[in-house]
């Protein structure tokens, strides 16, 4: 892999555009059409635009927003910016403009590019509490014609006036490219902050083009890969993906027709390099699962068999280690019938690399995807490291650990189990923070992920819980609720589980039933039920819960350091944890606190002895009038293996 | 934000002392308005007050006994459907009349039918100037897609989409006629909130877009008020008033035959 050709985005674009100008850079999906654009209509493209913005003002230092879906022109003024000097502020297309109006405030933003009518609205919104927003560019200009305002611009009029410019001043361009230099600011992304406001997180240009260097050596990554931008343009992950390394490695970028389309587009494409977050690779799954069972007998026969065999042996092959002669062939012609038409059906026929990252993805969702022949690997990142903390190599691919420390980036695990790095990739700094740099950053650059893990024999990191949330047991031992908790989620029954467990005697859950997974169990098994509490208390429907917490446990005994936290009670919820009710935040995670408060009752009934407990709990309807629930709820024992014994058993 | 006013024209189409009758039943009773370019006209009214059947007779499926209709200037007695198709009149129907077997595409396709040239032999061939043919007409669907935001269900039967999609599908095949008039009957029954706020975000747009003028049958009070230029009430086939929703809001008959006070 040769070194990068320059230290800017700005330089590496010129570099690519005199190297590779008629290949492809971007495509975007419009009127069903693919519509491509080379590394020399870019350039061209991002000349015309970055003149442009120049002579509406855009200045070194100042700060442009770009919100929107994925889409060529939104790139292209990240990149406009850069040759200014300028700092791109990438912002969550469907944030709110009072949410966005601390940002706008935070980042002194002047300038803004809207994709569309919906996003303008919002920007003009914004500009009535905060009139420093001085211009505003469009991309699409359907619904915008009316728009009189002096200060908001179609795209098309900025090029042209940037076009005028630069035959006016032919040098300008390249001497402004040429002022860019590496530890210049890149981009300034807005991490969304579970507590307290957003921070921006400042990342240079060191930091990404030698994060994205380093991540396509690591993988192999070329100019002939494709990949689908889709992920929110203000998340790191999709700016260095679809935009660090295809300028770094010169692949080419497509963005999808709309967000809906997404699916569609991914097959009709067939990227070879693809980023999703495990609820994606979930739903897929599911989709597959639940179309194989409306299939007739024989395809519906033909996909279990094959899939025993690749549960059997697909990811011994995917990782090159060595498989029974007879498996093999299986394997092969399981490959011709079903793996091969299953993975174009998915979109994955190309596929040589495949990432997932965010949380943690259940075992059996990630050995579907290897076991078939997809190369899908985890990560653990943050934005703060301008993505890469640690990745795994190939042939070494666990479902519960996030690999080996990335290139150039050095791990370490702190007294209080928090894992800190170093590296290329570490964060200038919080945009206007500098409380909250110092409490991130040591001097020596060594920064606080707020995770709490351990490095595995293997050396591979283990990512358990936030660090803020592991506590102890009374004997010790530790306890990391949520690691406890995603367990219990890989099972489809189980939608939401709570953990007990901090200064008490043992760990105990709450449960949620999936109502479409037991629903459709019920349906299948001919079980009349009235309403979601009916359901939840079924005697089946327990034992079957009973038996996957026991699965947990069994699973928790065999690692030593985390054998104490085995769940001895549990009960199932007579409600689905709701972000109406307050019990999750809007995106769906479990406020565990406010959890534990309002079921108080519940909490003291699993650390007493009883096995019944009476709880009226009010509600709130979809319709949003209020209720109480009555329900009396059986607190169920499980069984529990000792340390390390399970493993003796079963085998 | 920017407020604009549209700028509504000269008459598009005028109907005169139209009556109805279904033997010895009077659909309609003697109606005359007026729809003028540009504007969103909507008809409004009681069950069985003639609203559907206004609709035909405009559209030129139902033949009224009495009265006229003019239409950009050219006055007539009876409009057939097909005469009033190649003149820019487009409908959408109470009960979705779309092919179910066909995709999104093929269904919008059909829209285009009138604007197609070439007979079905140059189109069996597939070649040349029908080639051409198909891929401008396939572009100005493409567009439609695009404006009223379908991409996803392009290739999907439509049988197989939920209702307020195919009403969505179903505007969009009246639209491929590039119409000046469009006639939408109840476009917005049976659909939840959500999806009505939708379809009155695309009548709008497409108002605003194309410059088409839209008269709509719509029972939501809501929507009507919301957005229609002007309103016009129709009560046991009489026409009982006409003027903006605010004046049609504060007028007594309508009250009355909505609320139900005794007619005798």
């Amino acid at each position: 892999m040769p070194s990068p050709g320059g230290d800017t985005f700005p330089k590496l674009l010129l570099d690519m555009a005199k190297r590779r100008g008629d290949a492809v850079a971007i495509r975007e999906k419009e009127y069903g059409i693919w519509q491509s654009w080379t590394w020399g209509e870019v350039a061209q493209e991002i000349r015309a635009l970055a003149c442009g913005l120049a002579v509406l003002g855009l200045k070194r230092g100042d700060k442009i927003a770009i919100i929107g879906d994925n889409r060529p022109r939104l790139y292209w003024t990240m990149t406009a910016a850069q040759v200014l000097g300028a700092v791109p502020v990438p912002l969550y297309q469907d944030s709110a403009a009072k949410e966005l109006t601390f940002v706008a405030e935070h980042a002194e933003l002047r300038f803004v590019m809207a994709e569309d009518q919906e996003q303008v609205d919002k920007m003009l919104s914004i500009r009535e509490t905060y009139p420093k927003l001085e211009q505003i560019v469009y991309d699409d200009p359907r619904g915008l014609r009316h728009y009189t305002q002096d200060f908001v611009h179609a795209f098309d009029k900025v090029q042209k006036l940037g076009r005028d410019h630069d035959s006016a001043h032919p040098g300008f361009y390249d001497q402004a490219v040429a002022q860019g230099k590496g530890g210049d600011p890149a981009i300034i992304l807005y991490t969304s902050g579970t507590t307290g406001q957003p921070k921006g997180v400042v990342l240079s240009f060191d930091n990404l083009v030698k994060t994205a260097a380093n991540g396509i050596a690591f993988d192999g990554l070329n100019q002939d890969d494709e990949v689908l931008a889709y992920l929110p343009m203000a998340w790191v992950g999709d700016h260095l993906f679809s935009y660090g390394q295809s300028y770094v490695a010169g692949f080419c970028v497509s963005c999808p027709e709309s967000s809906d389309t997404v699916l569609l587009d991914l097959r009709e494409l067939g990227p070879t390099y693809f980023f999703a977050p495990p609820r994606i690779f979930e739903n897929i799954l599911t989709t597959v699962t639940i179309r194989m069972e409306d299939a007739g007998w024989v395809k519906r026969s033909m996909f279990k068999y094959f899939m025993a065999v690749a549960k059997r042996c697909g990811t011994q092959i995917l990782d090159g280690k060595p498989v029974p002669l007879g498996d093999r062939l299986l394997y092969g012609l399981g490959n011709v019938l079903i793996y091969g038409p299953l993975r174009n059906t998915l979109g994955f026929s190309r596929i040589r690399l495949a990432y997932t990252a965010g949380e943690a993805i259940g075992p059996d969702i990630f050995d579907f995807y290897r076991s078939i022949g997809v190369n899908l690997k985890q990560l653990y990142g943050s934005t703060e490291a301008s993505v890469y903390i640690t990745m795994q190599p190939d042939g070494e691919i666990m479902p519960d650990t996030v690999g080996r420390p990335a290139p150039g980036v050095e791990i370490k695990v702190a007294e209080d189990g928090e894992v800190m790095f170093r590296g290329p990739g570490v964060f200038v700094e919080y945009y206007k923070n500098p409380e909250a740099t110092a409490a991130a950053k040591t001097v020596d650059g060594w920064v606080h992920t707020g995770d709490a893990g351990f490095m595995d024999d293997n050396g591979h990191l283990k990512i358990i819980d936030r660090a803020k949330d592991v506590g102890r047991l009374n004997d010790g031992g530790m306890f990391a609720p949520k690691y406890i908790e995603n367990k219990l989620k890989f099972f489809a029954d189980i939608k939401e589980a709570v953990a007990y467990g901090h200064e008490r005697d043992y760990c105990a859950a709450f449960i949620n039933i999936d109502l479409e997974a037991v629903g459709s169990w019920a349906e299948r098994n001919n079980v009349a039920y009235a309403s979601y509490q009916e359901l939840a208390a079924n005697p089946d429907v327990l034992t079957t819960i009973k038996s996957h917490v026991e699965a947990v446990n069994r699973d928790l005994s065999q690692d030593p350091r985390l054998s104490s936290s085995q769940i001895k009670r549990f009960l199932v919820l007579h409600k689905e944890l709701d972000p109406d009710d307050g019990e999750l935040t809007r995106t769906r995670k479990v406020r565990r606190a406010f959890v534990a408060d309002k079921y108080d009752t519940l909490v003291e009934a699993l650390y007493a002895g009883g096995d019944r407990v009476y709880i009226e709990t009010e509600m709130t309807f979809e319709d949003g009038r209020k209720g109480v629930l009555k329900a009396n709820l059986q607190v169920i024992e499980a069984e529990t293996f000792a340390p390390g014994g399970a493993l003796k058993m079963a085998s | 934000m920017a407020e604009y006013k549209r700028k509504i024209g000269e008459t598009l189409l005028r109907v005169e002392g139209i009556s109805l009758s279904f033997g010895g039943v009077r659909a309609l009773n003697d109606i005359s308005f007026e729809i003028k370019e540009h504007e969103i006209l909507a008809i409004i009214g009681p069950n069985g007050a003639g609203k559907s059947s206004m609709l035909n007779v405009i559209n030129g499926f139902y033949h009224p006994q009495e009265g006229t209709i003019a239409f950009k200037g050219t006055e007539r007695k009876r409009m057939r459907p097909h005469d009033a198709a190649s003149q820019g009149i487009a409908r959408t129907f109470q009960n979705i009349a779309l092919f179910k077997g066909m995709s999104t595409l093929d269904n919008i396709m059909t829209g285009r039918m009138l604007k197609m040239k070439r007979n079905f032999l140059w189109h069996a061939l597939y070649w040349g100037p029908a080639l051409r043919e198909e891929i401008q007409n396939r572009e100005f669907c493409e567009k439609i897609i695009d404006f009223l935001e379908i991409q996803a269900i392009r290739k999907t039967p439509v049988g197989r989409l939920p209702y307020g999609l195919q009403k969505r599908v179903e505007l969009g095949r009246a639209l491929a006629a590039e119409p000046d008039l469009l006639l939408l009957d109840e476009p917005m029954a049976g659909m939840n909130v959500e999806e009505k706020e939708d379809m009155c975000r695309f009548v709008l747009d497409v108002n605003d877009e194309f410059g088409t003028t839209i008269a709509l049958i719509e029972h939501d009070m809501g929507v009507v008020m919301d957005i229609s230029d002007r309103v016009v009430v129709l009560d046991y086939g009489r026409k009982i008033a006409d003027g903006t929703p605010d004046a049609v809001r504060a007028n007594n008959e309508v009250i009355d035959a909505y609320l139900g006070v005794s007619h005798d």
